[in-house]
């Protein structure tokens, strides 16, 4: 039997303590004798979300596919534990083999959200790793970071020795190569360091420097090294079907937010929704082999025993051969009695045909993510959603024996006014209109239940609205309190239901998207102070931060309320996700004078990322005709 | 077709609860390719029952669980099938068929037997074969046992049905009523001995490992226990 790290006492005592024993069904054990590399990699939040994640599974099958490396899995402990951790000084271990991280050659980190950012020196704290990269030795692991986040990995700068730009599966490999070089041929850790950061998207933040104006905006970012690139170019699968997706994913004990079988079914969207950093980071849309899809959606279900099955994509009805995919799915789950979950569907007659084959109709609702409630702001955003749409969606799925409606929209948008607030609660009572002029009395199971959601908009990185003023923490409750009032004055206001985010945690997350090297000291100093596990309300700090951000001499409202000039040199510049600069001002200019641009499908819009030379960038373009009258979500 | 299947559960297997276990071994009978039967309706489940649930921190050599089949192989073949995809720590030890008429595997738990092994530097002194027997030969043992309502105060004695220590091992056992009505957890027969002892209990010392789940194959008057599994037969 495996030893585990932490003894009897401490299991007995904790919260679910099958999230620290590994041990699962397909989790991988290699012998230490038989490996050159050890890889840790690390989702930085609790077990249950961290092994949602597809990109980890991805990254831990391509990993454990190398002959020479070993890679396991580590998530954060969960508060009960971290204490007991710090208390016994324990030092935080790998699930497979319970041995200690810091004696990994490389702890990667997944970066998803920015309100883990304390949770990542969590992370390197209970490793007993040096937070800061330049307190680092040869003893200690190589901290890599990754995800959407590493978009703009400033405000953590100090604490990652690299940083991966884009999607893993093309430069490990020969990171490790150069890896085991550097330390074959005893270089030293800034030499590796030096190598690598010549590597395609590596970013290696120690060798750059940056100088400020007097206004705190950024006056220049250069290497500090020769032959180090001053930009780096984004990585990218350009085949996304002959690559690595894992076979055998591992089978958690205990329940997880993601408890099923996951078929990433493309990358990318055709979309441009212009608040979206997915939809610009990942782009050009490239779709995987149906065929790969089918065949990996047996193999997975074998190999795992999931009763459930679910398509990821950023935008499922775009996949083009989505109605064979889905059909066959069907076919394959009825005979195994498995269930099929399709999230980003399209509302039209071919999904709620599947949706009545796939789903329990009494327990499943529709969704609809609209985002702005009046067309003007619809098209400012560029969601192409219309009322029109979203109604004959609604009556059609209240035909079919429907009566539950989730709304998805968000306040704080670029050019908001108060008309386009009150829209939220106009079209969330049409529907309800909808509902009682289609379902006659008769037929009426109750109310209609509509659920209207609004989070705050957050300006991100990478997207037209990356120049965009955020709203402040009053501005935002005020909309919200609107948004309320205007939901009450609705003639079915008892049918609807509003529902809105936390506004403090938004202001937070605004801050460290569109923050620089300057917020390492006050993210540092917020985790001394106690701050972990940000992104869970109940242990949210937000005075902390606050007054942690005051001592550190810095005026948040610089990186979040305040307008930027289409000159300024934004920290994240560095980077080249693909899409380019001038690309971005367009689509920020095509906002502010409302106007909706083609998607991917209908037109290329000469975004930059037809450079990569993949995915729909090399293919014929439909004609844009036939494709506008369908256009829907 | 009825199956009862017995397994055990031992090391870092003791920290998964009991309804993780129940879906770890959904999925397990999936991966297996174990021709399970499915309830009817829009979401089918398979249909499969566990005798006694276990509790988390404790191991056991006697686990059951009966299943509904539409088609059968052999033991050997459904032992070995299912072996295949265990995770360190659970074995199918054995399974039977089961008669048409068998009830099912949570009714039909009459008592279980446990061994207490303690812990590194947590046997008291006063644990013994004489201190054992004395506490055992009470005419009665009152406990207060807590439910989630209230505290009820009642004689332990009549349920428990053996109970013995063996100095060379070290090992207290006892077998114990188990059925729903009557579920007596091992740790509370423990602390009544420590109780009787005068000694603080603590029942972080004890090493729990349920040995057996037994039927009663006789009536109220005459208990007879057997293993749950020795009303199958092999197939």
């Amino acid at each position: 039997m495996r030893k585990l790290a932490l003894s009897d006492d401490i299991l007995l005592k904790i919260e679910k303590p099958a999230r620290y024993i590994g041990n699962e069904i397909n989790s991988v054990v290699k012998s230490k004798n038989d490996i050159s590399v050890r890889f840790a990699m690390c989702f930085p939040d609790v077990y249950e979300i961290g092994m949602s994640h597809l990109g980890i599974q991805i990254l831990y099958d391509m990993f454990n596919r190398f002959e020479d490396t070993w890679c396991e899995r580590v998530y954060s402990p969960w508060p009960d534990l971290d204490k007991i951790m710090h208390e016994k000084n324990i030092p935080l271990f790998a699930l497979e083999s319970q041995e200690p991280v810091k004696d990994f050659d490389f702890l990667g980190i997944t970066i998803q959200y920015e309100m883990c950012y304390t949770n990542i020196l969590q992370i390197l704290d209970l490793s007993q790793i040096p937070l800061t990269a330049s307190e680092r030795t040869w003893d200690d692991p190589i901290v890599i970071g990754g995800g959407p986040c590493s978009y703009n990995p400033e405000p953590i700068a100090d604490f990652f020795d690299i940083f991966y730009i884009g999607e893993g599966e093309t430069q490990y490999r020969p990171l490790l190569d150069l890896y085991k070089k550097c330390r074959s041929q005893n270089l030293s850790r800034e030499e590796f360091l030096t190598e690598a950061a010549k590597l395609p998207g590596m970013y290696v933040p120690q060798f750059y420097e940056v100088k400020y104006n007097a206004d705190n905006t950024i006056k220049s970012f250069t290497p500090t090294k020769d032959g180090i690139p001053s930009t780096i170019l984004k990585e990218i699968v350009t085949d996304v079907t002959n690559t690595y997706y894992p076979e055998k994913p591992v089978v958690p004990f205990i329940k997880c937010t993601q408890d099923r079988v996951v078929l990433e079914i493309q990358r990318g969207c055709i979309r441009g929704c212009r608040f979206c950093q997915a939809g610009q980071l990942y782009r050009p849309v490239r779709e995987r082999d149906v065929d790969m899809l089918k065949d990996y959606a047996v193999k997975m279900l074998d190999n795992t025993g999931y009763e459930e099955i679910s398509l990821s994509s950023l935008s499922s009805s775009d996949y083009s051969k989505l109605e064979e995919l889905v059909n066959f799915l069907i076919d394959k789950c009825n005979e195994k009695k498995v269930n099929i979950s399709l999230p980003s569907l399209r509302i039209d007659a071919f999904s709620l045909d599947v949706m009545e084959k796939v789903q329990d109709i009494k327990k499943s609702s529709l969704t609809f993510a609209p985002e702005a409630g009046s067309q003007r702001l619809r098209n400012v955003i560029n969601k192409g959603l219309t009322e029109e749409v979203i109604l004959k969606g609604a009556t059609l799925a209240f035909e079919g024996g429907w009566n539950r409606v989730k709304l998805y929209f968000m306040l704080g948008l670029p050019t908001e006014t108060e008309e386009d607030i009150r829209g939220i609660a106009e079209l969330s009572n049409k529907i309800a209109v909808a509902y009682y002029e289609t379902v006659p009395k008769e037929n009426r199971k109750g109310k209609v239940q509509i659920v209207a959601s609004t989070s705050f908009f957050i300006p991100k990185p990478f997207t037209p609205f990356q120049w965009a003023p955020q709203c402040t923490k009053e501005q935002f409750l005020e909309k919200a309190y609107m948004t309320k009032k205007a939901v009450m004055e609705q003639l079915n206001q008892k049918s609807i239901k509003y529902n809105w985010h936390e506004a403090d945690a938004s202001v937070m997350e605004g801050i460290l998207a569109r923050g620089d090297r300057r917020l390492c000291k006050p993210i540092l100093m917020a985790y001394k102070k106690g701050c972990i596990f940000d992104a869970w309300g109940e242990y949210y700090k937000h005075d902390v931060w606050l007054e942690t951000f005051e001592e550190c001499g810095i005026d948040t409202s610089f990186y979040t309320t305040r307008e930027r000039s289409l000159d300024e040199i934004f920290p994240w510049d560095f980077i080249d996700c693909g899409v380019s600069k001038e690309f971005l001002k367009k689509e920020w200019q095509n906002a502010l004078n409302e106007q909706v641009t083609k998607n991917c499908k209908q037109q290329c819009n000469a975004c930059g990322a037809a450079r990569f030379n993949c995915g729909i960038c090399t293919e014929p373009r439909t004609n844009v005709a036939v494709l506008s009258q369908n256009e829907v979500l | 077709m009825k199956l009862r299947v017995k397994f055990s559960k031992h090391g870092a297997l003791k920290f998964i609860g009991h309804l993780d276990v129940m879906r770890y071994f959904q999925k397990a009978i999936r991966r297996a390719g174990i021709d399970i039967a499915y309830t009817t309706g829009f979401s089918p489940h398979q249909i499969m029952s566990f005798a006694a649930p276990l509790g988390v921190g404790l191991e056991s050599n006697g686990e059951y669980m009966d299943i509904e089949v539409n088609s059968l192989t052999s033991s050997k073949e459904f032992v070995d099938a299912l072996n295949a995809q265990m995770a360190e720590g659970i074995q199918i030890l054995e399974v039977c068929l089961l008669p048409d008429n068998a009830g099912n595997a949570m009714a039909s738990v009459a008592a279980a037997k446990y061994s207490i092994a303690f812990r590194d530097g947590y046997k008291p002194e006063f644990v013994n074969n004489i201190s054992v027997n004395a506490f055992f030969a009470q005419p009665e043992i009152m406990v207060t046992k807590q439910t989630k309502k209230s505290e009820a105060t009642f004689d332990m004695k009549p349920y428990i049905y053996e109970l013995e220590y063996d100095e060379a091992s070290e090992i207290l056992s006892m077998t114990v009523d188990a059925s729903s009505a009557g579920n007596i957890k091992p740790s509370l027969v423990v602390k009544a001995l420590y109780d009787f002892n005068n000694y603080p209990f603590d029942d972080f010392a004890l090493l729990i490992t349920r040995e057996e789940t037994y039927t009663n194959t006789g009536n109220e008057e005459n208990i007879d226990l057997k293993p749950l599994g020795c009303i199958g037969s092999d197939y």
